[in-house]
């Protein structure tokens, strides 16, 4: 038998691959981590694929994933195979088809990156949560563990559910298999020719909706049939396991990988058996065999098809010496008698009449939280017990309700001729594309195998990535991190984590410690922390350095220390020989970049040709004497619950945070932001208060609150640090006061758009402006005492402030600050705006995307509040709901609000006039609020220690008194497709919220995919071949309404527009919608320019200006008016500085000069057809016309 | 029958009228125009190997920005692997540029590195380029980089190209250059078929309201006409090189001038740019008109007729200084 060939894939291309060619339309839509299967399917598409049967599988994106479900449903029903893509969330929207689906017994299979539910916290990470909840469907469940099992599963069960008429969810573990690289055994085209039975699909063809054999399906069905109806499916499901069975045993023929309905491993007479399915099995199967052979009468069972659960098959599968069981379910469900696979077991046994075995169960691995072979050994000694632990939790610490079983981390199974590797690199480095890279190599071109895992930060700039590789003779079954003290190398390729992250934990004694650092050979020990040091010489690491910043700096390669460090890599572990490796590493940049160009792979391979006379072995000294401590993990200032909870996370080790510092319900403290002091940017800017204006454009434009204003008493200069800048007012409301500008030195990204905003040029220096970027580290620690100082100044009275001006408003304190976003992200100006003019009194519910993501993700969230303790109050209800989650806000409000006036109408004779007051009170300015806040305060005094229901009762609601501000906020993923039937509700109701469309024409927070805000000609993942037909015009389908204030804005081209519709938005007693212009890292721009680009959009028409007041109607005027001027550049000159644009001209001239001609003329007739809508008459009034 | 063919780096050209290198031949449909107008021949846009170089790290760049980073968004853009990258795009235009005019195609190319250069000569000599035109320029900034060393440097890289290559040759020249006779020299000897005077640099202008640097196109007028026909008229006859002038080429009686200087062919575009692609018959029939009017039965036979060699006062051509020309006076014996 000749060598199979062996590739190095993910779980989802390895799934993807066989469900693309075994189909015929796909519908998708984005979700983490299945997003790649679409990806992949649409990528495949567009480059002319075909599937098995020669031709190429319809690809179509929907508006979400209830949308994909519906389409499948459709397509099936007219006869195409179909397949789709999901997780989570959108598993769980397409639960209504599936009933369908099942229902109508048609086959299908959706694939599933299986992944947690968001219950008191999102979390975009694998468990069995999505999938449990559609147990009940009717759907055939088949689980995979493994990448290559992933890859195999999809073909059966394609098979299968031709075979069976059931619809089939093949599920495997989100992020753990989907995005795991190994070395798998690929199915050929032949292969699954062969499993998918042609008769079948005629079958499938043959039962399709058709006029000439014209049927009906989906009646409604009364209560004398329903029931009998539902039993009518019995026998499909009584037949599938056999089927399976069947089709399993035909795939064993075919390529030798022989599975089972269940599989069982381990001792043949084993007396301990635990169950479970999906990777952890794999986990559990590798350690049952480990104790096995060392004595210990333990086995695994794992499940391969959980539904239909087939009790003769499972207890058939288990060896009859077993007394004990752990059933693991890696799912929670509050409540219940026991996770679903503990009450199937517990169920099987019984039926079986096995009883004399005792079933436990647990719960394991949520949210990808780690399940270890030390895990699998501490759950056998608990079945070891006389009354084993029931309902456990494994991996955590229970310290609330003690389900947690203790485990001994030391255990483990690694097998010693497997290489273990970890490497920590910088997000924007190329670590873990170079890693994969390797994988690929060490895979594919040598007979080892090997498996790469990769963590990710939760941040979008500054990233820390962990990379976790093995490799070695043996199959690599072992889908958890490499563990403290296990890994034979490690490699840091950012030297600033030293002083942050303990790296070297991960290492083994002896193993090796490749340092990346901007220092040589004889310097670079001691500037290492002491810790670092110590570790060093305690775990006898053999220890090298690289100064990989100079050499990608002399190569052209700018911050991407990617093959560098490869070469690095394979220079020492040695998996290769020397020569060999280099030209693997060349052949494979060759072909990851030679389609970008000859440069491109020119300047690789000049980087790679330096590297190794820049690798040095350090001498190891005998003792640490380093004058460098680690870091802190925050500052000692921080709250306890920082402290206690957020501190840990930050420092990479969240892992240990018991349950009981965790809050009950999600709820958590705002402000958080401020005690992660990242120290990301390489230089920052710095003020110049001889040339600046005050104009506040840079406070204004700044993604990050990094950079303020104030106006203050001289007085308080007396303590003032000594570099602490200031000079005298030039606002005309604050005469004789003194001025800053102050930059937080530890939290600015360096993104640099407040230079660019800059409006000032020195005279004898026209490149030299109000702002400069320098270099941060010597600036560091002056500026951080300023900021403080800064900070500790008064803020600004908000009710002396007129926010209509630019440079006043900014002197209001942003309560949105130093989020996790990209650097120079378009989207965080307008969310800082709302929460600097708002932010006291606003309830903000926010879309999932990027805005919940920089908004609400653990660790450190950047909503905060101002000194009173008042601030936005935020929540993240769905991606498909937020409109209307928002709009419940209002209405709870004004409920209360009108109940607080009802309690105060009833208590008038005791409240006297304040009752009046509050209920009259002129809210419409800040002023306005201050005392209506006061009367309120005035309320509770008078009410406080009165025991009455009412008086109580109204204390309760008093604070709805004071008027609030919601804001609906997310992106354009949510408002223009999955949110927009809800969104549209909501605007149609006329209830006065206030809609914040961070409109960055992509779904920016998955990477990317069009949406129906993606303009033509754009190029984008789902539409690959540039995007055929125009954007979808929100604002003006908004305005159709005539009573919804709507708003499109971009602060690049007019700021004061903005801050315009910001204030006339909100001050509209009704709906109000802003769609703002969010320049983003998907579209292929210099983020520092990314103001420009807004401008050049409104100057070329693509995005025009306006506001629509309906307001103005009652005072007999056109609601309408445009705010830009008439397109002025041809659009070409806009779009062609994006790549998303360029792409398309690199890879197809002429569709991309068709659709550039097009959207031209569509620029020219959407601003006629603006011109006139603004130029109409209204009652006596006139037309706005354009400005 | 006026005579209007002349001969250019060993082509006969119908005409002396060729369009230079603009955008005028990025679109084939363009080009056609240009070829229907009734041009001698046409001289491709540049390929700028810098551009080339600079497209692939671009692109590069931003596929991997912010890429591996982020668990949900593992790239932010589609790598489709479909780019037209590298000189393809433009030799495959030229190719099809060549197979739809009936005149002569000369490629441009301006390279960055020595390789490109002659790498790039071959592959456009392949796709079919009947001659090509080096446009040679090196902005220096340095003031540690002398001009000899510049100027050694694109004599050898003449050289390499030329035994790269079999089809003629031309250089478009710099007109700042200390001695450009010595510099023509040394390039015709390095192998150069012909020479083009002058390369007209974009000016960079400032914007007083902005205090920026401006770079916008600003077209050629007749006045520019003086430079190159001066070192056309000095250059005629002491060097064995065809020569075409370009820059300021506005109407027939530039065109002539250029004739009598000694250039075997003017390139235009500012002209058509300004005016469109009627000019070409235009300025045709005016020239055929004047030497109809003149007596003149050919373009070769005027070519040269004004240049220093052939002018009563040679001097007048070395006066730099408007004193000097008011000045000029001989001895009568």
């Amino acid at each position: 038998m000749s060598k199979k060939q062996m590739i190095a894939i993910d779980g989802n291309e390895a799934t993807a691959s066989v469900a693309y060619r075994v189909s015929e339309v796909i519908a998708i839509y984005p979700i983490t981590p299945s997003s790649n299967m679409g990806e992949f399917s649409d990528e495949w598409a567009a480059k002319g694929k075909p599937n098995i049967w020669g031709s190429t599988p319809h690809v179509i994106e929907m508006q979400s994933e209830g949308g994909a479900a519906g389409a499948v449903h459709g397509a099936l029903q007219a006869g195409a195979l179909c397949t789709t893509f999901t997780a989570s969330q959108g598993l769980l929207l397409m639960i209504p088809n599936m009933y369908k689906i099942a229902g109508e017994l048609t086959s299908t299979v959706f694939h599933i990156a299986a992944r947690a539910i968001a219950a008191q916290g999102l979390s975009i990470y694998g468990d069995h949560q999505d999938v449990m909840a559609c147990r009940q469907t009717g759907w055939a469940m088949l689980s995979s563990g493994s990448v290559q099992e992933a890859h195999d599963m999809a073909a059966i069960a394609h098979a299968a559910t031709l075979k069976t008429r059931v619809p089939f969810l093949h599920f495997f573990d989100g992020f753990r298999t989907s995005h795991e690289v190994n070395k798998i055994e690929p199915l050929s085209d032949d292969d699954l020719r062969a499993m998918i039975d042609m008769e079948l699909v005629h079958a499938h063809r043959a039962r399709a909706m058709t006029p000439d054999r014209p049927i009906l399906r989906g009646t409604a069905q009364n209560p004398d049939v329903y029931f009998q109806g539902r039993e009518t499916v019995n026998k499909f499901y009584l037949a599938t396991p056999a089927l399976v069975q069947e089709t399993m045993d035909k795939f064993a023929q075919l390529t030798g990988r022989q599975y089972h309905l269940f599989d069982y491993a381990g001792h043949p007479e084993a007396e301990r058996v635990i169950v479970l399915m999906g990777s952890g099995g794999e986990t559990a199967e590798e350690t049952a065999r480990f104790l096995a052979e060392r004595g210990e009468k333990v086995g695994v069972v794992r499940v391969r098809l959980f539904r239909p659960f087939d009790i003769n098959a499972f207890v058939a599968a288990l060896p009859a010496s077993v007394q004990a069981i752990a059933a693991l379910d890696r799912t929670k469900e509050p409540g219940s008698a026991g996770e679903p696979l503990y009450q199937d077991v517990v169920n099987a046994v019984f039926e079986s009449g096995r009883t004399n075995i005792k079933v436990v169960g647990g719960r394991y691995g949520l949210s990808s939280k780690e399940f270890t072979p030390a895990m699998v050994k501490t759950i056998f000694d608990e079945l070891a017990k006389p009354q084993p632990k029931n309902h456990f939790t494994v991996g955590i610490k229970d310290d609330v309700t003690h389900t947690s079983l203790e485990v001994d981390p030391s255990f483990s199974i690694e097998y010693p001729d497997t290489v273990r590797c970890v490497f920590i690199g910088l997000g924007a480095d190329g670590t873990v594309g170079a890693n994969k890279n390797s994988i690929k190599i060490i895979g594919e071109e040598t007979d080892n195998y090997a498996q790469g895992y990769f963590v990710y930060d939760s941040k979008k700039s500054g990233t820390l990535t962990q990379s976790h590789l093995r490799f070695g003779p043996k199959p690599i079954r072992a889908p958890y991190l490499i563990a403290n003290n296990t890994a034979n190398f490690v490699a840091c390729h950012q030297f600033s984590f030293l002083e942050r992250y303990d790296v070297l934990k991960f290492a083994q004694p002896g193993g090796v410690f490749l340092l990346n650092s901007i220092y040589d050979k004889d310097e670079v020990w001691e500037h290492l922390p002491i810790e670092v040091q110590q570790a060093i010489i305690d775990k006898k690491l053999k220890f090298y350095n690289i100064n990989a910043y100079d050499v990608a700096q002399k190569t052209g390669m700018g911050s991407r220390v990617n093959t560098i460090m490869q070469t690095c890599f394979f220079a020492i572990s040695g998996v290769l020989p020397r020569e060999q490796a280099i030209a693997e590493i060349k052949h494979s940049i060759e072909k990851t970049y030679g389609k970008r160009g000859e440069a491109v792979v020119k300047k690789n391979f000049e980087a790679v040709d330096q590297t190794l006379e820049n690798l040095h072995e350090i001498v190891v000294p005998e003792k640490a004497t380093s004058q460098y401590r680690m870091r802190p993990r925050v500052p000692e200032a921080a709250p306890e619950f920082v402290k206690k909870t957020l501190a840990p996370m930050i420092a990479m080790e969240g892992e240990e945070v018991p349950v009981s510092a965790m809050p009950v319900d999600g709820t958590f403290p705002t402000g958080t932001t401020k005690w992660e002091k990242r120290n990301i940017a390489l230089e920052i800017p710095v003020w110049e208060p001889d040339l600046c204006i005050q104009c506040g454009k840079c406070v204004f434009v700044c993604p990050h609150a990094v950079i303020r204003h104030k106006v203050y008493d001289k007085a308080l200069l007396a303590n003032a640090p000594e570099t602490f800048k200031h000079t005298e007012s030039k606002f005309k409301e604050f005469p004789g006061m003194a001025y800053t500008v102050q930059v937080a030195p530890e939290d600015c990204t360096g993104c640099t758009l407040c230079v660019e905003a800059c409006p000032v040029k020195d005279k004898t220096q026209a490149g030299r402006r109000a702002i400069n970027m320098a270099p941060q580290p010597p600036l560091r620690e002056s500026e951080a005492r300023n900021w403080d100082f800064f900070l500790s100044l008064p803020e600004v009275d908000r009710t002396a402030i007129n926010p209509n001006t630019i440079k006043n408003s900014q002197l209001l304190e942003p309560l949105f600050e130093f989020s996790g976003a990209c650097a120079g992200c378009g989207e965080t100006p307008y969310v800082k705006l709302v929460s600097q003019l708002f932010g006291d009194r606003a309830l903000i519910a926010n879309a999932t995307g990027c805005s919940s993501i920089y908004g609400g993700n653990l660790p450190t969230t950047p909503w905060t509040f101002n000194r009173d303790g008042r601030g936005p109050t935020w929540n993240n209800s769905l991606f498909e709901d937020n409109a209307e989650f928002g709009l419940g806000m209002r209405l709870s409000l004004d409920k209360q609000a009108e109940y607080a006036h009802f309690l105060l109408k009833s208590m008038s004779a005791e409240l006297g006039t304040l009752v009046d007051e509050l209920i009259h009170a002129d809210q419409s300015t800040e002023a306005g609020i201050k005392a209506q806040r006061e009367r309120v305060a005035a309320l509770k005094a008078k009410l406080a220690g009165k025991t009455d229901p009412k008086s109580r009762d109204l204390l309760a609601v008093a604070d709805a008194l004071v008027k609030k501000s919601v804001w609906i906020m997310g992106g354009d993923g949510w408002a223009y497709d999955i949110g927009y039937g809800g969104l549209d509700h909501v605007l149609a109701s006329g209830r006065n919220v206030n809609i914040l469309v961070l409109d960055t024409e992509v779904y920016s927070n998955t990477g990317g995919q069009a949406s129906k805000a993606t303009p033509m000609g754009a190029v984008a993942k789902f539409a690959m071949s540039g995007k055929g037909i125009g954007k979808k015009d929100l604002g003006l389908i908004a305005m159709s309404y005539g009573y919804v204030y709507v708003a499109r804005v971009a602060m690049g081209y007019n700021d004061q527009q903005t801050l315009r519709a910001f204030l006339e938005a909100e001050a509209y007693d009704g709906p109000s919608l802003i769609i703002a212009y969010s320049h983003c890292i998907a579209h292929g721009i210099d983020m520092a320019k990314g103001l420009e680009q807004q401008k050049l959009a409104v100057q070329s028409g693509h995005w025009t200006l306006y506001r629509y007041n309906p307001a103005l109607i009652a005072q007999g005027q056109n609601p309408l008016t445009i705010d830009s001027k008439e397109p002025s550049i041809p659009l070409e000159q806009y779009i062609y500085n994006e790549t998303r644009y360029r792409m398309l001209v690199q890879a197809d001239e002429s569709r991309a000069e068709t659709l550039l001609k097009q959207a031209q003329e569509d620029v020219k007739k959407r601003w006629e057809y603006y011109k006139q809508m603004a130029a109409m008459h209204y009652g006596n009034g006139h037309g706005n016309g354009n400005d | 029958m006026t005579d209007l063919t002349t001969r250019y780096l060993g082509l006969t050209l119908k005409n002396p009228i060729l369009a230079s290198a603009s955008p005028l031949t990025k679109k084939l449909d363009t080009a056609k125009k240009l070829d229907e107008a009734g041009v001698g021949a046409i001289v491709m846009y540049s390929l700028f190997e810098e551009q080339i170089i600079q497209e692939s790290l671009e692109l590069d760049h931003y596929l991997t920005r912010g890429t591996e980073s982020f668990a949900e968004a593992q790239t932010y853009l589609p790598d489709t692997g479909l780019y037209t990258m590298g000189p393809g795009k433009y030799l495959d235009h030229l190719t099809a540029v060549k197979k739809s005019v009936s005149v002569p195609v000369i490629g441009s190319l301006n390279g960055v590195s020595a390789g490109g250069w002659t790498r790039y000569a071959r592959y456009m000599q392949d796709a079919g380029a009947d001659a090509i035109e080096l446009n040679l320029y090196y902005l220096a900034t340095d003031p540690n980089l002398p001009g000899q060393e510049l100027e050694e440097a694109q004599i050898e890289l003449v050289a390499n190209v030329k035994a790269s290559v079999s089809i003629p040759v031309s250089v478009k020249l710099s007109p700042f250059i200390t001695s450009i006779p010595n510099f023509a020299k040394r390039l015709v000897e390095a192998g150069a078929d012909g020479l083009v005077l002058f390369n007209r640099f974009y000016q960079p202008d400032f914007d007083l309201d902005n205090l920026e640097v401006q770079h916008t196109l600003v077209l050629s007028t007749s006045e520019e006409l003086r430079l190159p026909l001066r070192w056309v008229s000095i250059l005629y006859g002491r060097i064995q090189a065809d020569l075409a002038l370009t820059t300021g080429v506005h109407t027939a009686a530039d065109v002539l001038k250029s004739m009598m200087a000694g250039a075997q062919v003017v390139m235009i575009a500012s002209e058509i740019l300004k005016n469109g692609y009627n000019r070409i018959p235009d300025l045709l029939a005016n020239m055929t008109a004047w030497m109809e009017e003149h007596e003149y039965h050919s373009i070769q036979q005027m070519q040269g007729s004004m240049s220093q060699k052939a002018v009563r006062e040679p001097a007048a051509f070395e006066r730099a200084n408007y004193m000097r020309v008011l000045g000029s006076f001989r001895d009568l014996p």
